[in-house]
């Protein structure tokens, strides 16, 4: 099912199209990669709504980039003062808002898009928890996969600091000074993330230019790459079989349907569902209640002052909460060092996630107690650590039990679930996985 | 190795030499690149001292003021505010100032030239926001009821006293920092430098 070359070339019935394509074809891989990536790809009969994800992310993808071509038209990345002592950045985002045509409705579609973007991969890899996408022969898919959550969250890191509020800048202050933890080299190497000893015009500019154009361009070939890889290896499905097992005459998966149409068709409802909900943000609460864009960030930045409560978007706050959670020095070293070591270390994880897992079966179909009690905790956790991220350190439950310690028997459990992983899939009851999918 | 090679192993060779010359080339070109984000001159050059006029301000009250992009506070301490700071040494992690965070004349029980003016910069040594003050004794800005005056920094909950030292356990790993400074005359202050006069 590969998207090779090795379709054979069209052939034209003589008329001005065929001709066209015949002559196009013969110089490029057109009707090949046509085929093998969309009518000749067989993909699962069984896929449901898990499924909707990976083409909505594209979609995401692709309003960003939209919106963010049409910005980039009005913004100014420039930390100086104007004449009326706003920043220039801000200013300029503000204009995009009152005086440029529909300015308001391409701001409020990238920002909300930067929230739906979280949304559906979180959903994405939430999904292959479920059915086990991430094993063999689908790990690279997964580290691909992985790779694109990084650029993301460095993409809407360096986004947010653009419009020079108070979240944006004391948002990076934060972020940027964690590096400075690292022993030895931490000191020098914010300041050269910085470009200056504080968060100022050099780090709004060049955290710019990576938004619009470095993070982007890394974004788009690792999208390629996950989809060449996954096209490679076919997808896997609800029931975790592979339908590569059992063929037909012709050589296609027995369970297997061509992408297109049957699967452009379905994706395409899924698309006008989110379309939907994403003009209804769009149009109606754009603001997500604080959630989606901060109130505080409706304040200029100032370098003098830190908000009473800074807390980072949501779509940061469960790693945010592993990030706090770390609270003692270890071996010697501050314990923000281990903070930043546990917020990176909560996203690496989830690429040994195809080693970790020791399970004979891969779908949650099939498989035992354990593993449903385990994520649903991990679910459940995930959620917990996101809301008290939300929160200030001195949040407590029902005013009474402090979040803190909460936040860390939440953590530990965070790790815990993927460390002891290969002990718990191995002894976890499952039933057998049927010779095909089933509907 | 040489006696198994399939191949030309003088090519192969003179291949790997090549790669490997290329292969310095190119990581000698990254050289320019990631020294323009170091920075540059003129934020280099952008570290004039300070001259801060102090006559206004009233015992209990503090100021702030940017020196380098950060804030410094001055606060000026009522003998009630220094009274508190023998009271806290056992909650502190490190009450004597022994890290480097002060200039060497700083390095006392108060952190500052004269007891009741305090200078320090107001960033927090965990991850760099500025602390709020919470100056009232007790819970009445939220803080807990045997808390005696300091500052809160918002983002992770990090403590200080009124001067600067920070409370054990908690995220932030050192006092705040005590920038170079000197007094000009009682009313004036320069901060970013202390070896003129001094």
């Amino acid at each position: 099912m590969a998207a090779n070359t090795n379709f054979e070339k069209y052939k034209s019935d003589g008329s001005l199209q065929g001709n066209l394509l015949e002559w196009f074809d013969a110089r490029f891989p057109a009707t090949s990669m046509w085929r093998g990536h969309l009518s000749e790809y067989y993909a699962p009969k069984n896929f449901n709504f898990w499924y909707f994800f990976g083409s909505l992310a594209m979609l995401v993808l692709v309003i960003q980039i939209l919106t963010g071509i049409f910005l980039v038209m009005h913004y100014k990345p420039d930390a100086s003062l104007n004449a009326n002592g706003i920043p220039v950045a801000f200013a300029s985002v503000e204009y995009i808002m009152r005086d440029v045509p529909w300015g308001w409705l391409i701001r409020y579609m990238h920002s909300t898009g930067a929230s739906a973007f979280f949304v559906v991969v979180y959903l994405h890899m939430f999904r292959g928890m479920l059915y086990g996408s991430y094993r063999q022969p689908r790990e690279l898919v997964w580290i691909f996969g992985t790779l694109i959550f990084l650029c993301l969250m460095a993409e809407a890191f360096m986004g947010y600091l653009l419009p020079w509020g108070q979240m944006s800048f004391w948002g990076a202050q934060v972020i940027v000074n964690l590096f400075s933890a690292i022993p030895l080299i931490g000191e020098p190497l914010s300041i050269w993330i910085r470009g200056d000893f504080v968060v100022g015009d050099a780090t709004l500019n060049r955290f710019f230019a990576f938004h619009v154009i470095a993070v982007p361009l890394v974004l788009l070939g690792l999208v390629a790459a996950h989809i060449l890889a996954l096209h490679e290896v076919g997808s896997n499905n609800p029931d975790g079989v592979e339908i590569k097992k059992r063929k037909d005459v012709h050589g296609n998966p027995l369970d297997g349907i061509p992408f297109h149409p049957y699967y452009s068709v379905k994706d395409i409802v899924g698309v006008v569902v989110f379309l939907m909900v994403f003009s209804i943000i769009v149009f109606f609460a754009p603001e997500g209640g604080g959630y989606f864009l901060e109130y505080n960030n409706f304040l200029p930045a100032d370098p003098l002052k830190t908000p009473l409560h800074i807390a980072p978007v949501w779509y940061f706050t469960p790693y945010y909460s592993l990030l706090r959670a770390m609270v003692w020095p270890l071996f010697g070293i501050d314990a923000k060092f281990w903070g930043v070591v546990a917020m990176g270390a909560g996203v690496v994880i989830l690429a040994f996630l195809p080693w970790l897992d020791r399970s004979p079966v891969k779908s949650i179909r099939y498989r035992g107690p354990i593993f449903k009690t385990l994520l649903t905790l991990f679910v459940i956790s995930f959620f917990l650590l996101g809301f008290l991220g939300t929160q200030p350190p001195s949040y407590a439950f029902f005013g009474v039990i402090p979040s803190a310690p909460v936040a860390q028997v939440l953590s530990a459990y965070y790790f815990l679930y993927f460390l002891t992983m290969p002990w718990w899939s191995r002894i976890d009851k499952y039933k057998p996985e049927p010779d095909r999918v089933t509907m | 190795m040489s006696n198994e090679c399939k191949v030309d192993c003088g090519r192969r060779r003179l291949v790997v030499a090549t790669a490997a010359v290329g292969g310095v080339g190119a990581i000698a070109a990254l050289v320019p690149f990631l020294s323009s984000m170091l920075p540059s001159e003129r934020a280099k050059a952008a570290g004039a001292p300070v001259e801060v006029e102090i006559g206004t301000l009233e015992p209990g009250q503090m100021m702030t003021v940017e020196w380098r992009g950060k804030p410094v506070w001055i606060i000026s301490r009522t003998p009630q505010m220094l009274e508190t700071l023998p009271k806290l040494n056992d909650s502190m992690a490190d009450p004597k100032s022994e890290k480097n965070m002060q200039p060497d004349y700083c390095r006392n029980e108060v952190r500052s030239i004269k007891p009741e003016i305090m200078v320090a910069v107001g960033i927090c040594t965990h991850l760099g926001c500025s602390p709020s003050a919470k100056f009232k004794p007790g819970a009445d800005e939220g803080m807990d009821s045997n808390w005696l005056g300091g500052f809160l920094c918002p983002c992770h909950g990090s403590t200080f006293d009124f001067a600067g030292r920070v409370f054990k356990n908690k995220p932030a790993p050192d006092n705040l920092e005590v920038p170079p400074h000197m007094y000009l005359s009682d009313k004036r202050i320069l901060i970013g430098e202390d070896k003129k006069g001094a």
